[in-house]
């Protein structure tokens, strides 16, 4: 099945794979964000993870100890930004673009001496025959196992916000934190867990970025997926399910200017390239010019601070 | 067990104390971190702050980078301090730079090779008007379907970098550039050029431009209504509505503004210390000013001076990649722990530290 000289098979399968850096980070991120903080340093979060979880498999030959690392060390980032904003109390925003600055020149001091290694590959998992199947084999049984991760990640946060109890509390918090407060739930421990698993979600997605979609470590190279993920947070009303869409559909277009640029389509590369921006920025448009249904998605103490008076 | 008690109003002692007591802090991280990638703390700091002034090897080169370097960042940093103040997040300072700059250098490879005595004003207006106009771009999407500003200005960021490289390989390509990607350079072209304007200091118009952005903009907070709009309209967006803040316009002023100041710069910096459009023409000025802005307190004359230190930072990194091997982000590093710092001390002003259980 082609279309224009482009494989629609081929696109779907590698468009799962283009958007789960995207994916982890935005899912992560939309649970910090349901339980009402800000976190704009998820660029910082995923280069950091980027950069940890390509030493880290560099040195051990394991891909999944470098996940590992990364999840962590993007969790970390995600504590530092929980002690500013919760214990220190300081203005969410601006403190996560300190943690996005912080995460670039600290993932370029860290990879110093490490461009032009090759990663361990992380390879697909065999599904046997499953794989063979035209069409269906190629987009589902033909994965690494992190993408399929990733999907896990939005079912399971899809049932935690949903249909649980402690997902319940952790929406509460992010609606009235004053009344959960009063509740006696501990608004900061659970913004601060909610934080600490939307840092490791980031870093998973960075390790994706060098581990498999590259894969190698290059400066700056998250190159605003971070951005993008916190773009669809907002795409996607604050929905798990519509994250998951988002994620596919951003992938889907940079995935068709990638394969334009190769098909040597006569429009510059630098102008195909800003396609998944303008897109981001046409879709955030359209999103909140439908403002009402926009913003009933949106958890109402989100970026707020938290001071108890006693 | 301590507990944190609100402040009626900011403590002006802990305004003033708290960016020393950050840079004093982040001297020791960084030492700390230095130490860690296996240099001697002690002399890495010591040639990121001292050397570029006071070495007798450096100082004749670098004392005039330190305008040049501060120029750029104290003229942005102000701009963008007016929208911070009323809480208008302009982050895409960085794209109005590159396109303040690249439409400065169209208008003079327009007319190269003529001689006019009017193309650099020219290029003034059009650097301004290409700054200001990009983040027209986030202000209208803002008042018209209150699209998210933040967003919005940083993706164009890196549409902007794909237009400048794309100017850089294509439409900008000099033509008598043997093929390399790049402009022509206009420090070769005396009619567009920004030239030192006293040698050996590194004051060109772009440091004058931010000088007197300095002074309009204290004029701006101390005397005019304007000043008094962006003030209230941070502090309580409600009492803004009853002072008779326009909302809307206050949001479209400051974007504004800030995008004009960004493309100013940019213009200054590619007509004189860069010469020309290149794909790696952006060196992160626009981000850098963000901490300038915080650093200064969101005040003209804390902006000059944090602008001054942040300079230095760059050219001591700079020394240091030389001297000490230090990799260049390690200066990117010590910016972002400097913010860190600084955002965390700001509890000390906002708050006071109690005992829990003392008497109020």
């Amino acid at each position: 099945m082609t279309l224009g000289g482009i494989d629609i098979v081929v696109l779907i399968a590698s468009l799962m794979s283009a958007s789960t850096p995207i994916l982890l980070a935005a899912i992560g991120e939309l649970v910090a964000e349901r339980s009402g903080v800000l976190n704009l340093g998820v660029e910082g979060m995923m280069i950091v993870g980027a950069i940890c979880g390509f030493v880290v498999a560099v040195h051990s030959g394991s891909p999944v100890l470098g996940f590992f690392a990364a999840a962590a060390a993007g969790a970390a980032m995600a504590v530092l930004f929980a002690f500013l904003t919760q214990v220190l109390l300081s203005n969410q925003v601006a403190t996560g673009l300190a943690l996005t600055l912080f995460g670039l020149g600290l993932s370029a001091l860290m990879g110093q001496g490490y461009n032009g290694l090759k990663p361990p590959s992380t390879p697909d998992i065999r599904f046997g025959p499953l794989a063979d199947i035209p069409v269906i084999g190629p987009i589902l049984f033909s994965h690494d196992w992190v993408l399929y991760l990733s999907l896990l990640i939005v079912l399971g946060t899809w049932v935690f916000l949903t249909h649980s109890r402690a997902g319940l509390v952790l929406r509460a918090v992010g609606e009235n934190h004053d009344a959960a407060h009063a509740l006696g739930y501990r608004v900061r421990l659970i913004r601060t867990a909610a934080l600490a698993w939307g840092g490791a979600c980031a870093g998973l997605g960075g390790a994706y970025l060098s581990l498999v979609r590259v894969p190698q470590w290059a400066e700056g190279m998250t190159a605003g997926a971070g951005w993008i993920a916190l773009a669809i947070v907002v795409f996607a009303s604050w929905r798990p399910w519509r994250v998951l869409l988002g994620a596919y559909i951003f992938g889907g277009v940079t995935v068709l200017q990638l394969r334009l640029q190769a098909a040597g389509i006569a429009i510059p590369v630098q102008i195909l390239s800003t396609a998944p921006y303008l897109i981001t920025i046409l879709v955030l448009v359209v999103m909140s010019a439908r403002r009402g249904r926009a913003a009933l998605g949106a958890p109402a103490a989100l970026g707020r601070v938290f001071h108890a008076s006693n | 067990m301590l507990t944190l008690e609100k402040r009626p109003n900011p403590s002006r002692f802990w305004t003033i104390v708290t960016p020393l007591l950050a840079v004093a802090l982040t001297m020791i991280a960084g030492g700390l971190l230095f130490a860690i990638l296996g240099k001697n703390p002690v002399e890495a700091i010591r040639t990121i702050f001292w050397d570029p002034l006071f070495n007798e090897q450096f100082a004749a080169y670098s004392r005039p980078q330190l305008l040049v370097k501060a120029g750029p960042l104290v003229l942005i940093a102000v701009g963008l301090s007016l929208g911070f103040r009323a809480n208008i997040w302009n982050i895409g300072a960085e794209g109005q730079y590159i396109m303040g700059a690249i439409c400065g250098t169209a208008v003079a490879l327009a007319f190269y090779p003529a001689e006019h005595w009017y193309i650099f004003p020219l290029m003034i207006l059009a650097g301004a008007l290409g700054g200001w106009g990009w983040a027209m771009i986030p202000a209208f999407l803002k008042n018209r379907f209150g699209t998210n500003e933040i967003l919005v200005s940083l993706m164009l960021v890196y549409v902007a970098e794909n237009v400048e490289s794309w100017m850089a390989f294509g439409p900008m390509r000099n033509p008598q550039g043997m093929g390399f990607p790049g402009s022509r350079n206009l420090q070769q072209y005396p009619a567009a050029a920004n030239p030192e304007l006293i040698p050996g200091t590194g004051i060109h118009w772009g440091v004058v431009a931010a000088g007197l952005a300095v002074l309009l903009a204290y004029a701006l907070l101390k005397r005019h209504i304007f000043g008094f709009h962006v003030r209230v309209a941070g502090q309580s967006p409600r009492a803004a509505r009853f002072a008779g803040v326009e909302p809307k316009r206050l949001f479209t002023l400051c974007m504004g503004i800030s995008g004009a100041c960004a493309g100013l710069a940019g213009l200054f910096e590619v007509a004189g210390p860069s010469g020309q459009i290149t794909d790696s023409f952006n060196v992160g000025y626009g981000f850098t000013a963000i901490i300038v802005a915080y650093l200064g307190r969101l005040h003209p004359i804390g902006i000059l001076l944090a602008g001054l230190l942040l300079a230095l930072t760059y050219i001591g990194g700079e020394i240091a990649q030389l001297q000490l091997n230090l990799p260049a982000s390690a200066i990117q590093a010590f910016q972002g722990m400097l913010l860190f710092f600084l955002l965390g001390l700001d509890v000390l002003s906002n708050y006071r530290i109690k005992r829990k259980g003392a008497q109020k």
